[in-house]
């Protein structure tokens, strides 16, 4: 193994993904996230793994897909979440950057804070990372912590953060009903992007069950059991207080 | 008359094409590149509105009535054997281009020269009684292919044929796949024609009359006997065809004629129209610029043109139906495009054409395919994934890949395979079935279902774990075997089909020295491919019952599958298509042709699954096999991309006749919006094309779809509801419920 790559735990490859980020993308999935979200749909990348895989290999393996990504494609780290490996991400970013690939990362914002260390580590991410997904999971902390076992306030740190170095960012925000679509939170989280000027686009993604069967298959109760996925109606209404997708 | 006479020529440029058939000159002369967008399409007309509407009804009433409206059982079909027909006699002035197989719409002739006991068991299958005065005719004055090629079948291959290790095979229907240049009717007329191919007949009478040049002289008289009752039909409804069209709603008229002739005397399996939009495109230029029709009455002549293609039917027999099923006719007609200079073909009339699925809505006929390359106009790739997107109905082939081989005049002949437009022919031989080849190796020749010797009895593998190594060897010389009883019996099916049912027809509307393809074809082709890796990388126990048959397969470990972009797979792929087509060409082929193969298997792969024993891939016995080059149902593991790449290191020049991939993509999963997804599609193809991948379906729906139009077919949206399937488009509602679920097991690439 050369000195020059980190590893990295990668759970999967999605080759097509087509609505994570710009373009069609090459997405890695990487293992271990400290987020419980109950409408998961990845329970299987929870568990934190050791890491195996360098970012020399998996760049090398993203490449074969540079011929579909033309304008506005390119590679997006997923998880999981990622910045519980930042060392890995900067370094498979940093090297996609010299071959002038688009990169985008997907991420909870859960690990975010600023301590020295961590701001450090993450500005050299951000050098070399062309756009932010940054899910908000709720605006309201208490029901941020009922949804996802997490408090919400440094996440909206983060969100400043990106704000104040001008990151390019898209918001991503699962629409649950009885859970995340209250009109009153969707106004609050919109008066907050407002607040914001780096943002490029808001995703309301409607929640689907099909990552229950992972549960099943990990012996976890499914949490949201009965919640079905939003009406149209209510998706459009959410559209619409967010400006969204 | 001197040729540049014509009153029809006025403004063409160029002189080649003037002196001697030369559609492809003309084209290149005289053709107008548009790189515009779709903004400046029209409506569907009043008449076509009507026309279609009643057609509809007429396919509603053909379903109602178990798949066929309406059947002939007293007339041998032929050029001049009914008078005109129309959609519907009392708006036949509405009719833009006219003419019917038979004297009404949808109605199937009766075609026994194939064989009679076919014609007359199509008629039978739905409740028709056949001719007693035909029958007699047919059997005791009149041979038919059918009857000559199993008088001459060997035992050997009548075994290897009902042991379904070669099916399909072109020997109770028409072997189809000519595509004869309907072009040169509107662009020379028939007499300008006639004396061209006269002239070749004083230049074959040479000193000596071997065998080839009797046939050629008798078939040059055919041609020529064809091209006369072409114009006696055409005089049916009305025209006069000797003479060059004058403008572009004759041009349509013209070219329709000439492939209706083709439709009237053959029943192949496919019966494609070819490439006809820049052709078409440079008289429409001629017109607008004239002031002679507006954009309006343009769309109206392409659309009723597209209809009629829609309408094309042949009787077929339940056996034909399991191997293609959809009612299929292959009626392919090609947009797009790049020439040899640089330019690219993309006229206003390509986005006309594709613009029919939305004046009419989806439809499996004409199996509209886009010749395709990354440097084609940007807004003509746009306008082309809206369509797939909307309506599912559009294929693409790599027009980078096929130029170098067929030039920038080929047509698509089939579901995927080129020929050189007028210049060429092909002998259509179905496939052979490499996977069950593969369990003849192991089990010494026996068929596993029917426990019968049908090859030669080699020594079977006898231990209790399949060695790579021996397995090789004994794939190796079975696959040779294989290769060389499957030319002989297409040799054999080829010879005959000239003899007892020549396409005199399209013959006439090609050059008389033609080149001549001999299209072989794979069927398992994935299968064949992860049981050797499986056998490579994993442990594969052989289950055999009492008699010592290898019946089943246990797999002990992981082993790499094709469809993942993984080269210890995709190698295995490589090796077994190159093999294969040199296995081919060490045979004579008849009339000197040359050999290719394809790994296409349209919907037969159901059938041949059923016939297919367990395999060491893991697949149980009798499941259908995975369709054309396509991977394995379940094996991608790292999406579509993965899946495409893995295809695309198949070396198109070794399957020459095609390789066929169908995919199936949730528009979820395509991206947010359509603008985007049509952006994302347009990647996916440049960047799959550019890597020299052959041919692409698409697919774009979600499953959701699939189900509710399985249980609901009654439903006015499914009515014409497509699919693509291996190489062609079929209505979902008109595939068995067996085919239904295939299509739902495939992968369907959707978002998580």
């Amino acid at each position: 193994m050369s000195e020059n790559t980190k590893l990295g735990a990668v759970h999967s490859i999605e080759t097509f993904g087509s609505v994570d980020g710009p373009g069609v993308r090459y997405v890695i999935f990487l293992q271990g996230c400290q987020m419980r979200c109950k409408y998961c749909h990845n329970a299987d990348t929870w568990k934190i793994l050791s890491p195996d895989q360098s970012a020399d290999e998996v760049l090398k393996k993203a490449l074969r897909y540079k011929s579909y990504w033309k304008k506005n494609g390119g590679i997006t780290v997923s998880g999981g979440e990622p910045l519980l490996q930042m060392d890995f991400v900067i370094d498979l970013f940093e090297k996609a950057k010299k071959k002038g690939i688009h990169t985008a990362l997907d991420t909870s914002g859960q690990p975010f804070n600023r301590s020295p260390e961590f701001i450090k580590k993450f500005d050299r991410l951000m050098n070399v990372c062309d756009l932010v997904l940054l899910d908000i999971k709720h605006i309201n902390s208490n029901k941020h912590k009922l949804l996802t076992s997490h408090p919400n306030e440094n996440i909206l740190d983060l969100a400043s953060y990106l704000n104040e170095i001008y990151k390019p960012v898209w918001i991503r925000h699962v629409l649950v009903p009885g859970i995340t679509d209250d009109p009153d939170d969707l106004f609050a989280l919109n008066e907050f992007l407002e607040s914001l000027e780096n943002i490029e686009r808001v995703e309301v993604l409607p929640y689907h069950s099909m990552g229950a069967y992972k549960w099943k298959n990990l012996n976890m109760e499914y949490p949201l059991e009965g919640v079905e996925a939003p009406s149209d109606e209510s998706i459009m209404q959410a559209r619409k207080i967010l400006n969204a997708y | 008359m001197l040729k540049s006479d014509f009153q029809a020529w006025e403004g063409f440029e160029g002189t080649k094409w003037k002196d001697e058939v030369n559609v492809r000159d003309f084209i290149q002369k005289n053709y107008t590149p548009y790189d515009g967008n779709e903004d400046f399409l029209a409506d569907s007309s009043e008449a076509t509105n009507l026309l279609w509407e009643e057609l509809k009804g007429l396919q509603k009433e053909e379903r109602a009535r178990g798949g066929v409206l309406d059947m002939e059982t007293e007339i041998v079909s032929s050029l001049t054997a009914y008078g005109p027909g129309y959609i519907n006699e009392e708006m036949k002035d509405l009719e833009a281009v006219v003419g019917l197989q038979t004297d009404k719409p949808l109605k199937r002739a009766f075609m026994p020269y194939g064989g009679i006991r076919m014609a007359e068991e199509a008629c039978r299958t739905y409740g028709y009684e056949p001719s007693e005065k035909l029958h007699e005719i047919f059997t005791k004055y009149h041979k038919t292919h059918n009857d000559a090629v199993f008088s001459a079948y060997t035992p050997e291959m009548k075994l290897a044929r009902r042991n379904k290790i070669l099916t399909g095979l072109p020997d109770t229907y028409g072997r189809g796949r000519i595509v004869g240049d309907y072009r040169r009717i509107p662009l020379y007329g028939i007499d300008f024609l006639i004396e061209e191919k006269k002239k070749d007949m004083a230049n074959h009478s040479p000193l000596s009359m071997t065998d080839d040049v009797i046939r050629i002289r008798e078939e040059i008289a055919e041609q020529i006997k064809a091209l006369e009752e072409m114009k006696k039909m055409a005089a049916i409804y009305g025209f006069d065809i000797s003479r060059p069209a004058e403008n572009g709603k004759e041009a349509a008229q013209w070219l329709y004629f000439g492939y209706l002739a083709a439709i009237k005397t053959q029943n192949g399996a496919a019966m494609s129209v070819g490439r006809i939009s820049t052709f078409l495109d440079i008289y429409f230029q001629r017109d607008l610029e004239n002031g002679t029709f507006t954009e309006y009455e343009i769309q109206e002549i392409v659309d009723h043109l597209t209809m009629k293609f829609r309408m094309v039917k042949f009787a077929r027999i339940p056996s034909y139906n399991q191997l293609f099923s959809g009612d299929p006719v292959w009626a392919t007609l090609d947009v797009a495009g790049m020439g040899i200079d640089g330019r690219h073909m993309v006229t206003k009339s390509d986005f006309r054409f594709l613009h029919t699925l939305e004046n009419m809505g989806p439809s499996p006929e004409p199996n509209l395919t886009v010749l395709y390359s990354s440097r084609l106009p940007e807004a003509f790739k746009n306008y082309s994934a809206k369509i797939s997107i909307d309506t599912s109905s559009v294929q693409y082939e790599n027009d980078d890949e096929m130029r170098i081989e067929w030039g920038d005049d080929y047509s698509v002949c089939c579901c995927v395979s080129a020929t050189q437009t007028g210049k060429e022919m092909q002998f259509f031989g179905a496939r052979a079935n490499l996977a069950k080849c593969l369990l003849y190796a192991i089990n010494g020749g026996i068929d596993e279902k029917t426990k019968t010797q049908v090859g030669p009895a080699y020594r079977p593998i006898t231990s209790d774990i399949l060695d790579y190594d021996e397995v090789m060897d004994k794939y190796d010389v079975m696959m040779d075997w294989l290769a060389g009883l499957y030319v002989n019996i297409l040799n054999l099916i080829q010879y005959f089909h000239d003899k007892y049912y020549y396409e005199a027809a399209e013959m006439a509307l090609i050059d008389t020295d033609v080149r001549r393809t001999f299209a072989t074809g794979i069927a398992g082709f994935s299968h064949v491919v992860d049981s050797l890796s499986a056998i490579k990388y994993a442990t594969v126990h052989v289950i055999r019952d009492e008699e010592g048959l290898a019946v089943d397969y246990e797999i002990e470990g992981d082993f790499p599958r094709y469809g993942n972009d993984d080269d210890r797979a995709d190698d295995i792929a490589v090796w077994l298509l190159k093999t294969f087509m040199n296995k081919i060409r060490k045979h004579h082929t008849y009339r000197n042709s040359e050999p290719t193969t394809s790994i296409l298997t349209i919907t037969s792969n159901v059938v041949y699954g059923k016939a297919t024993g367990a395999l060491p891939d893991g697949r149980p016995a009798g499941e259908p096999l995975s369709p054309g080059a396509n991977p394995a149902y379940g094996a991608e593991q790292n999406g579509l991309l993965a899946s495409l790449n893995s295809v695309a290191k198949l070396p198109y020049e070794y399957a020459l006749d095609g390789i066929s991939n169908t995919q199936t993509i949730n528009p979820t999963a395509l991206g947010h919006t359509l603008e985007e997804q049509a952006e994302n599609l347009v990647s996916t193809l440049d960047g799959y094309f550019d890597q020299g991948a052959h041919h692409l379906n698409v697919n774009v729906f979600g499953l959701e779809k699939l189900y509710d139009a399985m249980e609901h077919p009654e439903k006015e949206e499914y009515a014409n509801f497509t699919i693509r399937v291996s190489g062609y488009a079929v209505k979902f509602i008109d595939l068995t419920r067996e085919q239904q679920m295939d299509v739902i097991s495939r992968t369907c690439h959707g978002a998580l």
